[in-house]
């Protein structure tokens, strides 16, 4: 299946983890698939991984939270490529605390990477759609956006605003064509869940009606489905991807 | 190019209107047919083209082509 042949798609946060994964499976589908992180090293060893596999990818180092970085970027990936077509805002980092322990400055990074990182990137990237009249906005939220969490009222927060964002960005760009969805990821396989003690991973499973962690390719494949035009009736929501968490 | 002949290029591109109908008196809203984007984006453009930076209370009240082409004379002279 090869329906993103020669589509420009750029995932932030994804030389590694949920990320790349996504990345890879646009790769995978025909699609010149941009690679967006932070870590120069990170982002060359991914954009080798995929092109190692006959796909195409371009790596762009740079930090989301840096408007004029970002912008920079952007304008490259349109001189170089073309286009943009889909855009997935996946960055994002996690600082759990209790409120009561939580800095200011988990706060603020917190936020910073996930909520505004993804409003730097649509500003810069809706940018190109707009004028295209075409484009599709993938948000990567939580299950923790929806039901909150003890421990994680920052990243909660952040992912609370993510979803909110998606529904007004879906509403001022559906003139133009640009369809804007959120994604809810539940328990996910990944390296950030690896390091939970066993206690805790039974705990949550019994709280799964599929009674198993989610893997990222259910992830890559929820995005791969909202990116295609089987989709292009559905603009503003949040789907969740959890083994039936949240009802 | 003077400033009108720059702005009506400029519409012309952004709105896809005719030369013809960028008038003076010409409302981007009511007569050229654009939405809010349209008019953000126009913006943009113009401070992009004549590099300068419009302040939103400033933009708010470019209606029509006269009115940008009066703000624009008076900030580039």
């Amino acid at each position: 299946m090869r329906n993103f042949e020669n589509k420009v798609t750029a995932v932030t946060g994804s030389a590694r983890g949920i990320g790349y994964s996504i990345a890879e499976a646009f790769a995978k589908r025909g699609a010149i698939s941009i690679i967006l992180d932070i870590n120069k090293e990170d982002v060359d060893l991914a954009v080798n991984k995929i092109t190692e596999q006959g796909f195409k990818a371009h790596g762009y180092q740079l930090d989301v939270t840096n408007n004029e970085v970002v912008e920079q970027a952007f304008k490259q990936i349109v001189e170089e490529h073309g286009r943009i077509d889909v855009l997935i805002n996946n960055a994002g980092i996690t600082r759990d605390t209790l409120v009561l322990k939580m800095s200011e400055e988990d706060w603020d990074r917190v936020l910073d990477v996930n909520l505004k990182g993804t409003f730097i990137s649509t500003q810069k990237a809706s940018r190109y759609m707009l004028k295209q009249r075409d484009g599709v906005i993938i948000n990567v939220a939580s299950v923790i956006g929806i039901s909150g969490n003890a421990g994680q009222a920052n990243y909660a927060a952040s992912k609370g605003g993510v979803i909110a964002f998606t529904k007004s960005t879906a509403k001022e760009f559906a003139s133009r064509n640009i369809r804007v969805n959120a994604i809810a990821p539940g328990f996910i396989e990944t390296e950030m869940t690896a390091i939970l003690p066993e206690g805790v991973v039974s705990k949550y499973l019994e709280s799964i009606p599929l009674k198993r962690m989610g893997s990222i390719n259910d992830v890559a494949n929820l995005c791969l489905f909202l990116a295609s035009d089987e989709a292009s009736y559905i603009t503003g929501q949040t789907i969740n991807v959890d083994g039936g968490l949240i009802t | 190019m003077d400033i009108f002949s720059k702005v009506k290029e400029i519409i012309v591109n952004e709105l896809s209107v005719d030369e013809g109908e960028v008038t003076l008196e010409a409302r981007f809203i009511e007569d050229l047919g654009a939405d809010s984007l349209d008019t953000a984006e126009l913006i943009m453009k113009f401070e992009e083209d004549f590099d300068l930076s419009i302040p939103d209370d400033e933009a708010e009240k470019l209606r029509s082509v006269g009115d940008a082409v009066n703000y624009l004379t008076s900030r580039l002279n």
